[in-house]
């Protein structure tokens, strides 16, 4: 009768084993309380987006007013850490980006002009929000397009300064991207390539 | 003996406990007229193939397997399919602007390429989900093409 017992009893710690410990929670003390557990679980998540977002709003801050050249400089940043193969930095900075395309006010546009802004903004905060959490040959592919999305934008809202649209035609079948300079240095191969490219157009 | 016994009750109250707290089911009867196999021409063998290896979290009607029904497995499940079909709903294909389609089709044919899509997880249960040479090729083909059409 025991070793029955006994034979019953390991498979059933074993299953109720992985249960407790696949949810990371204290239900082994509180078994008749299951719905408080679930809250507790939940609640440190609350906290740490909360943070996250103390943070950027951080960023925003130095970042001005969210317009489109505020969303230029996060882009030329972010640029900048790719091309110095800084995946740590250009995470940072990708979700410093999403923050300000978030940001970006169109109101002072037409009504065509902001619907196709407003799809612009759309798809390059996804962009950027990839980048925020991605190695950095994903930021790459991301940023391929989130370049062509920024040059759209550009090509509505205009610019400050001159750009200029360099074109690498080696990555991915041929990318573009966006500089403040006229020389080049590849935020696509950062320093395997660093200079490989040309400047396709200048936009003022 | 004694308190292995109560330990092992314990754990088998909180097993059964958990069972209680509820998921939201992932479940549909009806497609809506913005599905991606609806408003794109899709041969059938690559319909079949997105429906067994894509649409369970990235569509609004997952296929569960009874083991599915049980916690903790459930939680895990519900997680990964809300994340899946943030990222790609294709139930709600045609909603997305001519931009936004060719950036979810780029990155269809990246993830396929690198073997990042079906998740490993997904595919250790779902064997038929994963892609053969043939058919990696045949949907990257036809997903270039519809990207090239947009």
């Amino acid at each position: 009768m025991k070793t029955i017992k006994q034979k019953l009893i390991i498979p059933i710690i074993a299953i109720a084993l992985v249960s407790v410990t696949a949810c990371k929670d204290g239900s082994k003390n509180e078994p008749a309380a299951p719905m408080s557990n679930e809250m507790h679980k939940e609640n440190p998540n609350h906290d740490n987006s909360d943070g996250h977002h103390d943070g950027q709003n951080m960023e925003m801050a130095m970042n001005g007013d969210g317009n489109g050249q505020a969303v230029l400089n996060d882009y030329f940043n972010l640029k900048n850490a790719l091309v110095g193969d800084d995946n740590g930095k250009a995470k940072e900075l990708g979700a410093t980006l999403a923050t300000s395309l978030g940001d970006f006010d169109a109101s002072q546009y037409t009504d065509t002009q902001q619907s196709e802004l407003k799809d612009i903004v759309e798809d390059a905060v996804e962009h950027a929000e990839h980048i925020s959490e991605s190695d950095i040959a994903h930021q790459r592919e991301h940023f391929k397009i989130l370049s062509k999305d920024v040059t759209d934008m550009v090509a509505i809202t205009g610019t400050e300064n001159t750009l200029y649209q360099q074109f690498c035609p080696m990555y991915d079948g041929g990318s573009a991207w966006l500089s403040m300079s006229k020389d080049v240095k590849n935020p696509y191969y950062g320093s395997q390539m660093l200079n490989c490219g040309k400047v396709q157009k200048e936009i003022n | 003996m004694k308190i292995v016994k109560i330990i092992a009750i314990v754990l088998l109250v909180a097993f059964v406990g958990i069972q209680f707290i509820p998921t939201t089911r992932n479940q549909s009867d009806t497609v809506p007229s913005t599905d991606f196999m609806l408003v794109n021409n899709v041969p059938e063998t690559i319909q079949k193939k997105l429906q067994v290896s894509c649409y369970d979290c990235h569509s609004n009607n997952t296929q569960y397997p009874w083991y599915n029904k049980i916690q903790p497995v459930a939680w895990f499940l519900e997680d990964h399919i809300k994340e899946g079909k943030a990222e790609l709903n294709f139930n709600e294909w045609d909603s997305l602007s001519s931009r936004r389609k060719a950036s979810k089709l780029r990155s269809i044919i990246k993830q396929i390429e690198n073997g990042e899509m079906p998740l490993d997880s997904y595919t250790f249960i779902h064997k038929d989900a994963k892609f053969s040479e043939a058919e990696t090729e045949e949907l990257i083909s036809f997903i270039t093409q519809l990207k090239d059409s947009l």
